[in-house]
Protein backbone atom coordinates (compact mmCIF):
# COMPACT_ATOMS: atom_id res chain seq x y z
CA UNK A 1 0.00 0.00 0.00
CA UNK A 2 1.10 3.55 -0.79
CA UNK A 3 0.11 6.63 1.21
CA UNK A 4 -0.17 10.02 -0.46
CA UNK A 5 -1.27 13.34 1.05
CA UNK A 6 -1.67 15.71 -1.92
CA UNK A 7 -2.34 19.39 -1.30
CA UNK A 8 -4.73 20.09 -4.16
CA UNK A 9 -8.02 18.63 -5.35
CA UNK A 10 -6.53 18.16 -8.82
CA UNK A 11 -3.60 16.14 -7.51
CA UNK A 12 -5.95 13.99 -5.41
CA UNK A 13 -8.22 13.34 -8.39
CA UNK A 14 -5.22 12.44 -10.56
CA UNK A 15 -3.98 9.96 -7.97
CA UNK A 16 -7.41 8.39 -7.45
CA UNK A 17 -8.12 8.17 -11.18
CA UNK A 18 -4.73 6.68 -11.99
CA UNK A 19 -4.84 3.86 -9.46
CA UNK A 20 -7.33 1.06 -9.36
CA UNK A 21 -8.00 0.12 -5.76
CA UNK A 22 -7.35 3.61 -4.37
CA UNK A 23 -9.26 4.81 -1.33
CA UNK A 24 -9.87 8.25 0.14
CA UNK A 25 -8.79 8.86 3.72
CA UNK A 26 -10.41 11.69 5.69
CA UNK A 27 -11.32 10.63 9.24
CA UNK A 28 -10.46 6.99 8.60
CA UNK A 29 -12.78 5.62 11.30
CA UNK A 30 -14.31 3.16 8.82
CA UNK A 31 -11.34 2.80 6.45
CA UNK A 32 -8.80 1.79 9.09
CA UNK A 33 -11.14 -0.80 10.56
CA UNK A 34 -11.56 -2.34 7.10
CA UNK A 35 -7.80 -2.25 6.47
CA UNK A 36 -7.15 -4.07 9.71
CA UNK A 37 -9.84 -6.66 9.03
CA UNK A 38 -8.35 -7.10 5.53
CA UNK A 39 -11.77 -6.39 4.06
CA UNK A 40 -9.89 -3.91 1.87
CA UNK A 41 -6.36 -4.18 0.53
CA UNK A 42 -5.84 -0.87 -1.25
CA UNK A 43 -2.87 -0.16 -3.48
CA UNK A 44 -3.15 3.50 -2.55
CA UNK A 45 -4.66 5.59 0.23
CA UNK A 46 -5.13 9.29 -0.57
CA UNK A 47 -5.28 11.47 2.54
CA UNK A 48 -7.31 14.57 1.61
CA UNK A 49 -6.69 16.49 4.85
CA UNK A 50 -3.78 18.51 3.42
CA UNK A 51 -6.04 20.03 0.73
CA UNK A 52 -7.13 23.62 1.47
CA UNK A 53 -10.73 23.86 2.65
CA UNK A 54 -11.18 20.24 3.67
CA UNK A 55 -11.14 21.16 7.37
CA UNK A 56 -13.18 24.37 7.02
CA UNK A 57 -16.78 25.27 7.84
CA UNK A 58 -17.65 28.30 5.69
CA UNK A 59 -20.77 30.49 5.44
CA UNK A 60 -22.16 30.41 1.87
CA UNK A 61 -25.44 31.83 0.52
CA UNK A 62 -26.95 31.84 3.99
CA UNK A 63 -26.04 28.17 4.51
CA UNK A 64 -22.90 26.32 5.48
CA UNK A 65 -20.27 24.52 3.42
CA UNK A 66 -18.58 21.81 5.46
CA UNK A 67 -15.26 20.45 4.20
CA UNK A 68 -15.10 16.71 3.72
CA UNK A 69 -12.58 16.23 6.53
CA UNK A 70 -14.42 18.27 9.20
CA UNK A 71 -14.98 16.00 12.20
CA UNK A 72 -18.15 15.50 14.20
CA UNK A 73 -16.45 17.11 17.20
CA UNK A 74 -15.68 20.23 15.15
CA UNK A 75 -19.29 20.44 13.96
CA UNK A 76 -20.52 20.08 17.55
CA UNK A 77 -18.45 23.11 18.57
CA UNK A 78 -19.68 25.35 15.73
CA UNK A 79 -22.27 27.85 16.95
CA UNK A 80 -23.67 28.58 13.48
CA UNK A 81 -24.29 24.93 12.65
CA UNK A 82 -25.84 24.30 16.07
CA UNK A 83 -28.18 27.25 15.54
CA UNK A 84 -29.24 26.42 11.97
CA UNK A 85 -29.11 22.63 11.68
CA UNK A 86 -29.13 21.12 15.20
CA UNK A 87 -30.61 17.88 13.88
CA UNK A 88 -27.67 17.31 11.54
CA UNK A 89 -25.18 18.13 14.30
CA UNK A 90 -26.93 15.75 16.70
CA UNK A 91 -27.00 13.00 14.10
CA UNK A 92 -23.27 13.18 13.36
CA UNK A 93 -22.65 13.43 17.12
CA UNK A 94 -24.30 10.05 17.66
CA UNK A 95 -21.63 8.27 15.64
CA UNK A 96 -19.25 6.31 17.88
CA UNK A 97 -17.33 7.53 20.90
CA UNK A 98 -15.65 10.82 21.81
CA UNK A 99 -12.50 9.43 20.18
CA UNK A 100 -14.35 8.52 16.96
CA UNK A 101 -15.99 11.97 16.98
CA UNK A 102 -12.49 13.48 16.89
CA UNK A 103 -12.05 12.11 13.35
CA UNK A 104 -15.34 10.87 11.86
CA UNK A 105 -16.87 12.95 9.04
CA UNK A 106 -20.22 13.48 7.31
CA UNK A 107 -18.78 12.56 3.92
CA UNK A 108 -17.20 9.40 5.31
CA UNK A 109 -20.43 8.34 6.99
CA UNK A 110 -22.18 8.77 3.63
CA UNK A 111 -19.51 7.01 1.55
CA UNK A 112 -19.29 4.07 3.94
CA UNK A 113 -22.84 3.52 2.66
CA UNK A 114 -24.22 1.71 5.67
CA UNK A 115 -28.03 1.78 5.55
CA UNK A 116 -27.88 2.62 9.28
CA UNK A 117 -25.56 5.66 8.97
CA UNK A 118 -26.85 8.22 11.46
CA UNK A 119 -25.92 11.44 9.71
CA UNK A 120 -27.41 10.47 6.36
CA UNK A 121 -31.18 10.71 7.11
CA UNK A 122 -30.49 14.03 8.84
CA UNK A 123 -28.65 15.36 5.76
CA UNK A 124 -31.45 14.11 3.49
CA UNK A 125 -34.07 15.85 5.66
CA UNK A 126 -31.99 19.05 5.55
CA UNK A 127 -31.83 18.79 1.73
CA UNK A 128 -28.04 18.87 1.86
CA UNK A 129 -26.02 18.66 -1.33
CA UNK A 130 -22.52 17.42 -1.97
CA UNK A 131 -19.77 18.86 -4.10
CA UNK A 132 -18.25 15.87 -5.83
CA UNK A 133 -14.94 16.35 -7.63
CA UNK A 134 -13.46 14.00 -10.18
CA UNK A 135 -11.69 13.62 -13.52
CA UNK A 136 -14.57 15.41 -15.31
CA UNK A 137 -14.58 18.38 -12.95
CA UNK A 138 -16.98 19.10 -10.15
CA UNK A 139 -20.71 18.42 -9.79
CA UNK A 140 -23.27 19.10 -7.07
CA UNK A 141 -25.49 16.18 -6.10
CA UNK A 142 -28.27 15.68 -3.54
CA UNK A 143 -27.34 13.41 -0.63
CA UNK A 144 -30.23 11.04 -1.41
CA UNK A 145 -28.62 10.25 -4.80
CA UNK A 146 -25.30 8.99 -3.40
CA UNK A 147 -26.06 5.72 -1.55
CA UNK A 148 -26.69 2.91 -4.07
CA UNK A 149 -26.95 -0.18 -1.88
CA UNK A 150 -25.28 -1.41 1.32
CA UNK A 151 -21.58 -0.52 1.00
CA UNK A 152 -21.99 0.99 -2.49
CA UNK A 153 -22.28 4.58 -3.70
CA UNK A 154 -22.98 6.19 -7.07
CA UNK A 155 -19.58 7.93 -7.13
CA UNK A 156 -17.61 7.19 -10.29
CA UNK A 157 -13.98 6.00 -10.23
CA UNK A 158 -11.66 8.88 -9.37
CA UNK A 159 -14.41 10.92 -7.73
CA UNK A 160 -14.60 11.98 -4.12
CA UNK A 161 -16.74 14.28 -2.00
CA UNK A 162 -15.02 17.62 -1.38
CA UNK A 163 -17.69 19.21 0.79
CA UNK A 164 -21.22 18.99 2.13
CA UNK A 165 -23.51 22.01 1.74
CA UNK A 166 -26.31 22.65 4.21
CA UNK A 167 -28.66 25.22 2.64
CA UNK A 168 -29.86 28.37 4.37
CA UNK A 169 -32.15 27.47 7.23
CA UNK A 170 -35.66 28.59 6.20
CA UNK A 171 -37.30 31.20 8.40
CA UNK A 172 -39.44 29.40 11.00
CA UNK A 173 -37.72 26.16 10.06
CA UNK A 174 -36.41 23.44 12.35
CA UNK A 175 -34.86 19.99 12.06
CA UNK A 176 -34.31 16.93 14.25
CA UNK A 177 -32.87 13.43 14.07
CA UNK A 178 -33.70 10.53 16.35
CA UNK A 179 -32.53 6.94 16.30
CA UNK A 180 -33.45 3.87 18.28
CA UNK A 181 -30.69 1.76 19.82
CA UNK A 182 -31.12 -0.78 22.64
CA UNK A 183 -28.53 0.96 24.83
CA UNK A 184 -27.65 4.57 25.59
CA UNK A 185 -24.47 5.11 23.56
CA UNK A 186 -22.00 3.53 21.11
CA UNK A 187 -24.42 1.51 19.00
CA UNK A 188 -25.77 1.29 15.46
CA UNK A 189 -29.25 2.56 14.61
CA UNK A 190 -32.03 -0.02 14.54
CA UNK A 191 -34.13 2.76 13.00
CA UNK A 192 -33.18 6.39 12.33
CA UNK A 193 -35.45 9.26 11.33
CA UNK A 194 -34.68 12.81 10.16
CA UNK A 195 -37.30 15.55 9.92
CA UNK A 196 -36.99 19.11 8.65
CA UNK A 197 -40.03 21.36 8.49
CA UNK A 198 -41.16 24.97 8.11
CA UNK A 199 -44.13 26.49 9.97
CA UNK A 200 -46.34 29.25 8.59
CA UNK A 201 -47.77 32.16 10.60
CA UNK A 202 -50.70 30.01 11.75
CA UNK A 203 -48.41 27.29 13.09
CA UNK A 204 -49.17 24.91 10.22
CA UNK A 205 -46.49 23.04 8.33
CA UNK A 206 -45.76 24.73 5.00
CA UNK A 207 -42.87 22.50 3.91
CA UNK A 208 -41.40 19.26 5.24
CA UNK A 209 -38.86 16.55 4.49
CA UNK A 210 -39.03 13.22 6.34
CA UNK A 211 -36.36 10.55 5.93
CA UNK A 212 -35.77 7.09 7.35
CA UNK A 213 -32.57 5.11 7.84
CA UNK A 214 -31.86 1.45 8.70
CA UNK A 215 -35.24 0.29 7.38
CA UNK A 216 -34.19 -0.48 3.81
CA UNK A 217 -31.06 -1.04 1.72
CA UNK A 218 -30.45 2.71 1.69
CA UNK A 219 -31.78 5.90 3.22
CA UNK A 220 -35.28 6.85 2.02
CA UNK A 221 -37.08 10.16 1.61
CA UNK A 222 -40.68 9.54 2.65
CA UNK A 223 -42.71 11.88 0.44
CA UNK A 224 -45.96 10.65 1.98
CA UNK A 225 -44.63 11.71 5.36
CA UNK A 226 -44.21 15.29 4.17
CA UNK A 227 -47.69 15.17 2.59
CA UNK A 228 -49.19 13.99 5.90
CA UNK A 229 -47.82 17.11 7.60
CA UNK A 230 -48.15 19.90 5.04
CA UNK A 231 -51.11 22.22 5.65
CA UNK A 232 -51.68 20.87 9.17
CA UNK A 233 -50.48 21.75 12.67
CA UNK A 234 -47.79 19.21 13.66
CA UNK A 235 -49.77 17.50 16.40
CA UNK A 236 -52.62 15.05 17.05
CA UNK A 237 -54.06 13.37 13.96
CA UNK A 238 -51.38 14.82 11.67
CA UNK A 239 -48.70 13.05 13.70
CA UNK A 240 -50.69 9.81 13.80
CA UNK A 241 -51.05 9.95 10.01
CA UNK A 242 -47.34 10.68 9.67
CA UNK A 243 -46.48 7.69 11.87
CA UNK A 244 -48.74 5.41 9.83
CA UNK A 245 -47.22 6.39 6.48
CA UNK A 246 -43.67 6.10 7.81
CA UNK A 247 -44.37 2.63 9.21
CA UNK A 248 -45.86 1.68 5.85
CA UNK A 249 -42.92 3.13 3.90
CA UNK A 250 -40.32 1.20 5.91
CA UNK A 251 -38.99 -1.93 4.20
CA UNK A 252 -36.74 -3.37 6.92
CA UNK A 253 -35.23 -6.81 7.34
CA UNK A 254 -35.21 -9.05 10.39
CA UNK A 255 -31.79 -9.18 11.96
CA UNK A 256 -30.14 -9.46 15.36
CA UNK A 257 -30.82 -5.79 16.08
CA UNK A 258 -34.56 -5.76 15.38
CA UNK A 259 -37.46 -7.51 13.68
CA UNK A 260 -39.43 -6.24 10.71
CA UNK A 261 -42.52 -5.54 12.83
CA UNK A 262 -40.56 -3.74 15.51
CA UNK A 263 -38.68 -1.59 13.03
CA UNK A 264 -41.86 -0.62 11.18
CA UNK A 265 -43.47 0.40 14.45
CA UNK A 266 -40.42 2.36 15.63
CA UNK A 267 -40.15 4.17 12.28
CA UNK A 268 -43.56 5.71 12.95
CA UNK A 269 -42.80 6.52 16.58
CA UNK A 270 -39.51 8.25 15.74
CA UNK A 271 -41.09 10.23 12.89
CA UNK A 272 -43.73 11.55 15.28
CA UNK A 273 -41.21 12.44 18.00
CA UNK A 274 -38.66 13.98 15.62
CA UNK A 275 -41.44 16.11 14.11
CA UNK A 276 -42.39 17.37 17.56
CA UNK A 277 -38.78 18.39 18.24
CA UNK A 278 -38.37 20.00 14.80
CA UNK A 279 -41.61 21.97 15.36
CA UNK A 280 -40.38 23.30 18.70
CA UNK A 281 -37.16 24.43 17.01
CA UNK A 282 -39.11 25.99 14.14
CA UNK A 283 -40.82 28.20 16.73
CA UNK A 284 -37.40 29.40 17.82
CA UNK A 285 -37.46 27.45 21.06
CA UNK A 286 -34.85 25.01 22.27
CA UNK A 287 -35.42 21.27 22.11
CA UNK B 1 8.48 -0.39 -0.71
CA UNK B 2 10.31 2.60 0.72
CA UNK B 3 9.35 3.74 4.16
CA UNK B 4 7.67 7.05 4.88
CA UNK B 5 9.67 9.65 6.78
CA UNK B 6 7.53 11.52 9.29
CA UNK B 7 8.44 14.58 11.37
CA UNK B 8 6.11 15.27 14.24
CA UNK B 9 5.90 16.36 17.86
CA UNK B 10 5.21 13.84 20.59
CA UNK B 11 4.62 15.15 24.11
CA UNK B 12 6.35 18.37 23.05
CA UNK B 13 9.47 16.65 21.73
CA UNK B 14 10.35 16.97 18.06
CA UNK B 15 10.32 13.40 16.79
CA UNK B 16 11.20 11.74 13.50
CA UNK B 17 10.35 8.20 12.50
CA UNK B 18 10.14 5.92 9.49
CA UNK B 19 7.01 3.85 9.00
CA UNK B 20 5.18 1.73 6.48
CA UNK B 21 2.04 3.17 4.88
CA UNK B 22 -0.08 0.56 6.70
CA UNK B 23 1.33 1.32 10.16
CA UNK B 24 -1.14 2.93 12.52
CA UNK B 25 -0.01 5.68 14.86
CA UNK B 26 -0.39 3.08 17.63
CA UNK B 27 1.96 0.70 15.79
CA UNK B 28 4.49 3.51 15.47
CA UNK B 29 4.24 4.56 19.12
CA UNK B 30 4.58 1.05 20.48
CA UNK B 31 6.79 -0.77 18.00
CA UNK B 32 8.98 1.93 16.50
CA UNK B 33 9.26 4.49 19.31
CA UNK B 34 9.07 2.13 22.29
CA UNK B 35 6.24 4.11 23.87
CA UNK B 36 4.16 1.21 25.12
CA UNK B 37 1.89 3.16 27.45
CA UNK B 38 -0.82 3.32 24.79
CA UNK B 39 -2.41 -0.11 24.63
CA UNK B 40 -3.98 -2.10 21.85
CA UNK B 41 -7.24 -3.58 23.09
CA UNK B 42 -9.39 -4.06 20.01
CA UNK B 43 -7.50 -2.30 17.22
CA UNK B 44 -10.82 -1.16 15.75
CA UNK B 45 -11.67 1.98 17.71
CA UNK B 46 -14.12 0.36 20.11
CA UNK B 47 -12.18 0.17 23.38
CA UNK B 48 -10.24 3.44 23.71
CA UNK B 49 -7.14 1.83 25.27
CA UNK B 50 -4.98 3.52 22.59
CA UNK B 51 -6.37 7.04 23.20
CA UNK B 52 -4.02 9.93 22.46
CA UNK B 53 -4.57 13.53 21.45
CA UNK B 54 -3.61 14.91 18.05
CA UNK B 55 -3.55 18.70 17.78
CA UNK B 56 -5.49 18.72 21.05
CA UNK B 57 -8.24 16.41 19.80
CA UNK B 58 -8.89 13.05 21.51
CA UNK B 59 -8.58 10.17 19.02
CA UNK B 60 -7.90 6.45 18.89
CA UNK B 61 -4.32 6.00 17.72
CA UNK B 62 -5.34 2.66 16.19
CA UNK B 63 -7.69 4.50 13.81
CA UNK B 64 -5.03 6.81 12.42
CA UNK B 65 -2.06 6.07 10.19
CA UNK B 66 1.38 6.94 11.48
CA UNK B 67 2.00 8.87 8.25
CA UNK B 68 -0.88 11.21 9.13
CA UNK B 69 1.09 12.48 12.14
CA UNK B 70 3.34 14.58 9.87
CA UNK B 71 3.48 18.11 11.33
CA UNK B 72 0.93 17.34 14.07
CA UNK B 73 1.23 17.57 17.83
CA UNK B 74 0.64 14.23 19.49
CA UNK B 75 0.32 13.72 23.23
CA UNK B 76 0.30 10.30 24.88
CA UNK B 77 0.08 8.89 28.39
CA UNK B 78 3.89 9.16 28.59
CA UNK B 79 3.50 12.95 28.56
CA UNK B 80 1.01 13.08 31.41
CA UNK B 81 3.27 13.11 34.46
CA UNK B 82 5.87 15.86 34.90
CA UNK B 83 9.05 13.97 35.76
CA UNK B 84 8.23 12.05 38.95
CA UNK B 85 5.24 14.28 39.63
CA UNK B 86 2.08 12.40 38.69
CA UNK B 87 -0.80 14.28 37.10
CA UNK B 88 -3.63 14.81 39.63
CA UNK B 89 -5.78 12.30 37.71
CA UNK B 90 -3.04 9.66 37.96
CA UNK B 91 -2.61 10.33 41.68
CA UNK B 92 -6.36 10.14 42.30
CA UNK B 93 -6.72 6.89 40.35
CA UNK B 94 -4.13 5.34 42.70
CA UNK B 95 -5.69 6.77 45.86
CA UNK B 96 -9.18 5.65 44.91
CA UNK B 97 -8.10 2.32 43.37
CA UNK B 98 -9.80 3.28 40.13
CA UNK B 99 -8.10 0.46 38.27
CA UNK B 100 -7.55 -3.25 38.53
CA UNK B 101 -5.63 -4.87 35.67
CA UNK B 102 -4.63 -1.47 34.29
CA UNK B 103 -4.83 -2.13 30.56
CA UNK B 104 -7.56 0.46 30.00
CA UNK B 105 -6.05 2.96 32.44
CA UNK B 106 -3.70 4.91 30.12
CA UNK B 107 -6.50 5.49 27.63
CA UNK B 108 -8.95 6.49 30.34
CA UNK B 109 -6.47 8.94 31.87
CA UNK B 110 -5.73 10.55 28.49
CA UNK B 111 -9.46 10.79 27.74
CA UNK B 112 -10.33 12.14 31.20
CA UNK B 113 -7.58 14.77 30.99
CA UNK B 114 -8.96 15.85 27.62
CA UNK B 115 -12.44 16.18 29.16
CA UNK B 116 -11.28 18.27 32.12
CA UNK B 117 -9.36 20.63 29.83
CA UNK B 118 -12.56 21.22 27.90
CA UNK B 119 -15.01 21.09 30.80
CA UNK B 120 -13.56 21.60 34.30
CA UNK B 121 -16.93 21.03 35.97
CA UNK B 122 -18.57 18.05 34.27
CA UNK B 123 -21.66 16.31 35.60
CA UNK B 124 -21.46 12.59 36.25
CA UNK B 125 -23.56 12.04 33.13
CA UNK B 126 -21.11 14.11 31.06
CA UNK B 127 -18.16 12.09 32.40
CA UNK B 128 -19.93 8.82 31.63
CA UNK B 129 -20.79 9.87 28.06
CA UNK B 130 -17.31 11.28 27.42
CA UNK B 131 -15.71 8.03 28.58
CA UNK B 132 -18.25 5.75 26.83
CA UNK B 133 -15.57 4.88 24.29
CA UNK B 134 -13.16 3.63 26.97
CA UNK B 135 -14.02 0.08 27.95
CA UNK B 136 -12.97 -1.41 31.29
CA UNK B 137 -13.76 -5.03 32.01
CA UNK B 138 -12.61 -5.01 35.65
CA UNK B 139 -13.95 -2.12 37.63
CA UNK B 140 -17.57 -1.65 36.65
CA UNK B 141 -16.59 2.00 36.02
CA UNK B 142 -17.90 3.39 39.30
CA UNK B 143 -14.49 4.08 40.86
CA UNK B 144 -13.21 5.53 37.60
CA UNK B 145 -16.10 7.96 37.33
CA UNK B 146 -15.76 8.97 40.98
CA UNK B 147 -12.00 9.49 40.62
CA UNK B 148 -12.53 11.78 37.63
CA UNK B 149 -15.25 13.75 39.44
CA UNK B 150 -13.06 14.15 42.56
CA UNK B 151 -10.05 15.23 40.52
CA UNK B 152 -12.18 17.80 38.74
CA UNK B 153 -13.36 19.13 42.10
CA UNK B 154 -9.76 19.27 43.45
CA UNK B 155 -8.54 21.11 40.34
CA UNK B 156 -11.38 23.63 40.62
CA UNK B 157 -10.52 24.27 44.27
CA UNK B 158 -6.85 24.68 43.38
CA UNK B 159 -7.47 27.18 40.60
Amino acid sequence: MRYEAPNSVEAAVDLLAATEGAYVLAGGTDLLVKLRAEMLEPDLVVDIKRIAGMKDITAENGGWRIGAAVSGAEMGEHAGLLRDWPGVVEAVGLIGSTQVQGRATLAGNLCNASPAADSVPAMVAANATLRIVGPKGSRDVAVIDVPASPGKTTLAPGEFIASVFLPAKPEHGGDAYLRFIPRTEMDIAVVGCGVSLVLDGAGKVSAARVSLGAVGPKVMLVEAGAEALIGRAPKGDALEDLAAVCSAAATPIDDKRGTVDFRRHVAGVLARRATEIAAIRAKGETA
Amino acid sequence: MSQIHVTTSINGDATEFLCEAEDTLLDVLRDRLGMTGSKEGCGTGDCGACSVTVDGRLVCSCLMLGAEAEGREVTTIEGMATGDQLHPLQQKFIEMAALQCGICTPGILVAAKSLLEKNPDPTEEEVRYWLAGNLCRCTGYDKIIRAVMETAADLRRAS
